[in-house]
């Protein structure tokens, strides 16, 4: 018989906890089917973050830390530091990385930190059970904003990609989505643009990936996805913010 | 080797390198920036990295990253600086990790001062961030005491993978004293650190590794409870030192740490002019207390009382009494904040309270 | 031998120098020595100041509430500390620019024209080398060849040739104080 697919090896058997229509399966996929072909799989560490992703270690198939809520980017600088031969790739969420671990990331990119961030934004905290995240939308109900975020009371939802492209350490900075076939295409490319960045030695790189939630949400996988598209993109644009890497 | 006079910081920062220690992660904080400015000229000399890290917390966070590839690392910090890396210390505990952290005690709560002071003797030895864990904590009360100590400080890490706590003062990282550095050699067998997460194929001949404090299975958690519990039992059966001082035939025993315990030996002069027998039992690791060490000497019949003396208002009195165990009487004479008592005021407590 | 000092005056002065020139002199002559600065808050007010011990003996409190010896570079100084000098001890003015005397009868005092020496020598920066030789002349804490080895270990080869005018300066403060 003819094998028309394989998993990656740089997934795990493990069974994954996530929630049925989950983004974060696919983005797992993608990112280790780039180790793999990079063929990099020996030389890299992953660090996992605190959120839904946090049993990451279980599912990537390299060596793996487990950071504080946050300091992922922190703890990643030791690890690539110490031997900067290594790949070292962070994998947060929204909470963890554009709430408690602003700071952290923020002075990643700012040290040009050749690491590169997978950074999971669905507008919403998912692990501990669906409360407001800085990345959440106006209006958008949460169990902490019940009558929907009030921006006069909390601001208005942050971007990261923009933000973070405006650091002179960011090397290759781009948002890009997982709700359609096209998409994800696409988003498996700038995951691929963002560790060769690494490998190249050009600076930090981050890939935003807007992703969704039908659980905290409250809506079904597919209704999930049409959210996605019709709410997060007009207000967090796809596409590169920033790579240096094409300059000579 | 020839004496070198050195300041205590940049003297814990050279002996931190010679002990093999080759990167560091700090943050500035008075009084401590001796030791981050001497590892930034020293570290890229010795093929290191030494990295001025946002924060304390990224700063301890790095720490935790470099350890858990398996390097070498330390960071250092004062008091309101410790108390920002207290996640990372409980983070490095829970996953197994070994390294060093310098904490040269100034003045609190709060900013505090910049003065000398041993308040922080609570938050170091126990463990000072969540859950049950305790770092080792060593204090050092002389320039060459804390060279001498740093090789053993990375050893213990990395033999009990555990966090080590080198609890000083002001005094100590600002005074200058001759130093000798002799050839650092462990006098322990390192174990190997094959849980380093240095990249993994399933070609490398080992388990990948998975470096993580997270078991959130009640069994799994309590398993790695157990593990840690039964390192610190071996720890505290074997790893506690103290120095005794003057102890035989003493009628008051004198109990003191870093600076403080030097400032009770010129006391303790002062009192043996006065005619009066005082002994010093001065813990050169904190945390495990030295408790065997101590009863002995309490145990003598011509000790009468013990006294502690602390630039605090009295934390490890806590670990004599109970050692003690009400046995004999416990006092404390010492101040909260940032007062270095006068070895005059000590002796002068000591004789009246020999009287009441 | 147990020599208990501090060193005060005011920034710029160099008494933290003579204080560190001092203990690596003792450390040469293979005694104990221990250096210990103020900071922070201390040196408000004026005065910047050092404890130095040198003792044949391992030093128990490098911490001076009270000293065998005050150097008071500055007026603040001696008001600070001339209550610290143990009976018996010895206080060294530097009658340059303080114009009080000392009220204490119990110890010894020596009246150091720092400045004046300095200028006499032609640079007013050796004002604190002066006080250094009449400590060391008053005291014998250490040899005068120590703390010009100490000396020019701290100037570097390059400022060598500062040494012969910290000489003299060393010299001259010992002849003022003898009688």
């Amino acid at each position: 018989m003819q094998t028309v697919f394989k998993k990656t090896p740089v997934l795990t058997d493990a069974i994954l906890h996530y929630c049925p229509g989950c983004g974060h399966g696919i983005v797992h996929r993608l990112v280790a089917e780039v180790i793999e072909e990079l063929g990099i799989q020996d030389r890299t560490v992953a660090y996992v973050p605190v959120g839904c992703a946090v049993f990451g270690y279980k599912y990537f198939n390299v060596d793996s830390v487990e950071a504080a809520h946050g300091r992922a980017p922190a703890a990643a600088t030791g690890t690539k530091r110490t031997d900067p031969n290594r790949v070292v790739f962070t994998y947060q969420g929204d909470g963890d990385l554009a709430s408690i671990g602003a700071a952290e990331i923020v002075h990643a990119a700012h040290r040009g930190e050749k690491i590169t961030t997978i950074f999971i934004n669905n507008a919403i905290y998912g692990m501990t059970g669906g409360q407001m995240a800085p990345t959440t939308l106006v209006g958008q109900k949460t169990t902490t904003s019940p009558y929907g975020r009030d921006e006069n009371h909390c601001g208005k939802p942050i971007r990261i990609a923009e933000m973070l492209a405006t650091i002179e350490g960011s090397a290759y900075i781009e948002r890009v989505a997982v709700n359609t076939p096209a998409n994800i295409v696409k988003a498996k490319k700038a995951i691929k643009n963002a560790f060769e960045c690494q490998l190249a030695g050009k600076g930090f790189s981050l890939v935003e990936v807007l992703s969704n939630c039908p659980t905290n949400w409250g809506m079904s996988p597919v209704e999930s996805m049409e959210w996605l598209e019709k709410n997060m993109i007009p207000y967090y644009p796809l596409g590169v913010k920033k790579d240096i890497t094409k300059e000579v | 080797m020839a004496k070198k006079l050195m300041k205590g910081c940049e003297a814990v920062a050279e002996a931190a390198i010679q002990a093999g220690c080759h990167f560091f992660f700090g943050y500035p904080i008075t009084p401590q920036n001796d030791i981050p400015e001497y590892m930034a000229a020293r570290l890229p000399k010795v093929g290191g990295c030494f990295l001025q890290a946002e924060s304390e917390v990224a700063a301890i966070n790095m720490v935790y990253g470099a350890a858990a590839s398996g390097a070498r690392v330390m960071t250092s910090s004062s008091s309101p600086g410790v108390s920002l890396k207290q996640e990372g210390m409980s983070y490095l505990a829970g996953a197994e990790l070994p390294c060093v952290v310098v904490n040269m005690v100034r003045g609190g709560p709060g900013l505090g001062s910049i003065q000398p002071s041993q308040g922080d003797y609570f938050q170091a030895t126990r463990g000072g961030g969540h859950g049950d864990y305790h770092p080792i904590v060593l204090a050092p009360s002389s320039v060459q005491e804390a060279v001498d100590m740093m090789q053993d400080a990375f050893d213990l890490a990395d033999v009990y993978r555990t966090p080590v706590m080198i609890l000083a003062d002001g005094i100590i990282g600002q005074m200058m004293e001759p130093v000798e550095f002799h050839e650092s050699t462990s006098k322990r067998e390192l174990p190997k650190k094959d849980w380093a997460a240095t990249g993994w194929s399933p070609a490398s001949g080992r388990p990948r590794a998975v470096v993580n404090s997270l078991y959130i299975e009640v069994d799994e958690l309590q398993e790695m409870n157990d593990r840690l519990q039964a390192r610190y039992k071996i720890i505290r059966e074997t790893e506690a030192k103290a120095e005794t001082y003057n102890t035989d035939g003493a009628e008051i025993i004198v109990c003191a740490y870093g600076t403080v315990a030097r400032i009770c030996k010129s006391a303790i002069a002062i009192c043996e002019k006065k005619g009066v027998k005082v002994g010093l039992v001065r813990p050169i690791t904190v945390w495990p207390f030295p408790e065997k060490q101590l009863k002995e000497v309490m145990d003598q019949p011509s000790v009468k009382k013990a006294i502690t003396v602390e630039i605090s208002a009295g934390q490890m009195v806590e670990d004599v009494r109970l050692t003690v165990n009400g046995a004999k009487p416990v006092e404390f004479f010492g101040k909260p904040g940032s007062y270095t008592p006068t070895a005059e005021e000590i002796a002068e407590y000591i004789m009246k309270s020999r009287e009441a | 031998m147990l020599w208990t000092n501090i060193f005060a005056g005011f920034g710029g002065q160099g008494v933290l120098l003579i204080g560190q020139l001092l203990a690596y002199a003792g450390m040469y002559e293979d005694k104990n020595v221990s250096w210990l600065p103020s900071y922070g808050p201390e040196m408000r007010g004026g005065t910047a100041n050092c404890s130095v011990v040198v003792s044949d003996e391992p030093i128990a409190s490098p911490v001076l509430s009270m000293a065998d010896c005050v150097i008071a570079m500055n007026t603040p100084s001696l008001d600070k500390f001339e209550s610290c000098v143990n009976p018996g001890g010895k206080l060294f003015i530097n009658s340059s620019i303080i114009e009080k005397k000392a009220t204490r009868t119990d110890i010894e005092v020596f009246y150091v024209p720092c400045n004046e020496i300095a200028e006499q020598l032609g640079n007013p920066k050796v004002a604190n080398m002066a006080m250094l030789g009449a400590y060391l002349e008053a005291t014998k804490a250490a040899k005068t060849e120590s703390v010009l080895d100490a000396l020019l270990y701290k100037l570097g080869e390059k400022k060598a040739h500062l040494i012969p005018l910290n000489r003299e300066a060393i010299e001259k403060g010992a002849e003022s104080i003898k009688k």
